[in-house]
């Protein structure tokens, strides 16, 4: 694999766009876009634990080949990134706790977000470089606070229209996510072709 | 989530466990967990039920293994454990996939490593696994198996018969059938899964307010 760091951004913010198009980090995408405020600093949490996780992951890779163990990868994975959401945890309730309570039970659930399990087994199993990986991460959780800061807008204004009971709730928020998602197919074929 | 059997309350049978993940307590339709691997390999019938069976492994072995470790692990780090017990059964699948069917595992890519984090999965080990005894657990991690695996092939059967006009990868619609491109898409799974709850909303809705005619027929009586 030798694409340029720069269109393996593209491509994982845009293109494959984690959630519109891969369908990663949903529960999140439902559960904290209600609010623009809440829906822009949870996708800044989720791009910090990405990126550190994804240099984790890299190590981790690297190390678990020396070692000749690669059954132990995905344990090994899901260890690090809960215990970097953990620190992210912390680090929140000290600096601000209105963001705290503001994300409430869906901050130590980023450990449960497939979207950063998942940067860290695309970019081992498609083998990445370091540089590679890691604009690989960035380009993920921006394209997941993208996709997320869009459907809290979109949410907001909802708010205002008269809607009947039946499509209320998760049955409309799905079917706005399907009309994000055919916004997204959009892109397709920028940044150098779909990974 | 708080199902676990108080004193004094009546006592809930096995099969009662099974049957609640099935339909009252289905995890798709109705606590709308899980969605990730819902939407995202349901594109045909096949990877759909594929997909189930694998979750349902997990949730089985996992819930029981929990519950056998139950009164061991402290409860600070129980989180960090359910995870670690998860992550070993699902590594375990991975590799019996990749030995069943290479075929499989490449359609279903990332995501049978991405069961670890299926919410239904800690979920039902944190809310029940945790608090009761190994049969009762494996019952109702066996019933949820089972409702997640009805709800993704509720999903990959409607999106592979009008995405492909093929059931199974057997034709249903002759040759002259258009395909809607689009249900097999990313953007068909979030349609299709949207007019699936829409459906349960107006059936659950018809039945409250049949409840309560009743009970208003019943007063006037």
């Amino acid at each position: 694999m030798n694409e340029s760091p720069f269109s393996l951004f593209v491509s994982a913010c845009l293109v494959n766009n984690f959630v519109l198009a891969y369908f990663l980090g949903i529960c999140p995408f439902l559960g904290v876009s209600g609010k623009l405020a809440t829906a822009s600093r949870m996708g800044a949490a989720v791009t910090f634990v990405m990126l550190v996780s994804s240099v984790c992951a890299f190590g981790i890779h690297a190390l678990l080949d020396a070692i000749g163990a690669p059954y132990l990868q995905l344990i090994a994975f899901i260890a690090v990134i809960a215990s970097t959401v953990q620190l992210v945890e912390m680090f929140v309730k000290k600096v601000s706790p209105a963001l705290f309570r503001a994300l409430g039970i869906f901050l130590p659930l980023i450990t449960t977000n497939c979207a950063i399990l998942a940067v860290a087994l695309f970019q081992t199993n498609k083998g990445y470089g370091f540089v590679q990986s890691v604009a690989f991460a960035f380009g993920a959780g921006l394209g997941f606070t993208l996709a997320l800061v869009l459907m809290a807008g979109l949410r907001e204004r909802l708010e205002l229209a008269k809607l009947p009971d039946v499509v209320k709730g998760t049955a409309l928020a799905l079917a706005l996510a399907g009309l994000l998602s055919m916004g997204f197919m959009g892109f397709a074929g920028l940044g150098g072709g779909a990974s | 989530m708080s199902e676990t059997i108080r004193p004094g309350q009546e006592p809930v049978s096995t099969t009662d466990e099974f049957l609640k993940g099935l339909w009252k307590q289905n995890p798709v339709f109705v606590q709308v967990l899980g969605m990730c691997p819902v939407l995202a390999v349901t594109n045909t019938a096949r990877n759909a039920l594929a997909m189930g069976l694998a979750t349902l492994f997990v949730l089985v072995c996992s819930s029981t293994a929990v519950s056998l470790i139950r009164k061991i692990v402290p409860k600070q780090v129980r989180i960090v454990t359910f995870i670690l017990v998860i992550a070993t059964f699902v590594t375990v699948v991975d590799y019996v996939i990749q030995a069943i069917s290479l075929e499989l595992h490449k359609a279903l890519g990332a995501f049978i490593a991405l069961i670890v984090v299926n919410c239904v999965i800690l979920g039902r080990a944190e809310a029940y696994a945790s608090k009761n005894p190994p049969l009762r657990a494996a019952a109702d991690a066996a019933g949820m198996g089972a409702g997640f695996t009805f709800a993704l092939l509720c999903l990959g059967v409607v999106r592979e018969v009008i995405g492909k006009g093929a059931l199974f990868d057997v034709p249903v619609f002759g040759p002259s059938y258009q395909e809607w491109v689009v249900m097999i898409l990313p953007s068909g799974g979030f349609f299709t899964l949207a007019a699936w709850l829409l459906l349960f909303n107006a059936l659950r809705q018809r039945r409250a307010r049949r409840a309560a005619a009743d009970a208003a027929e019943e007063v006037a009586a």
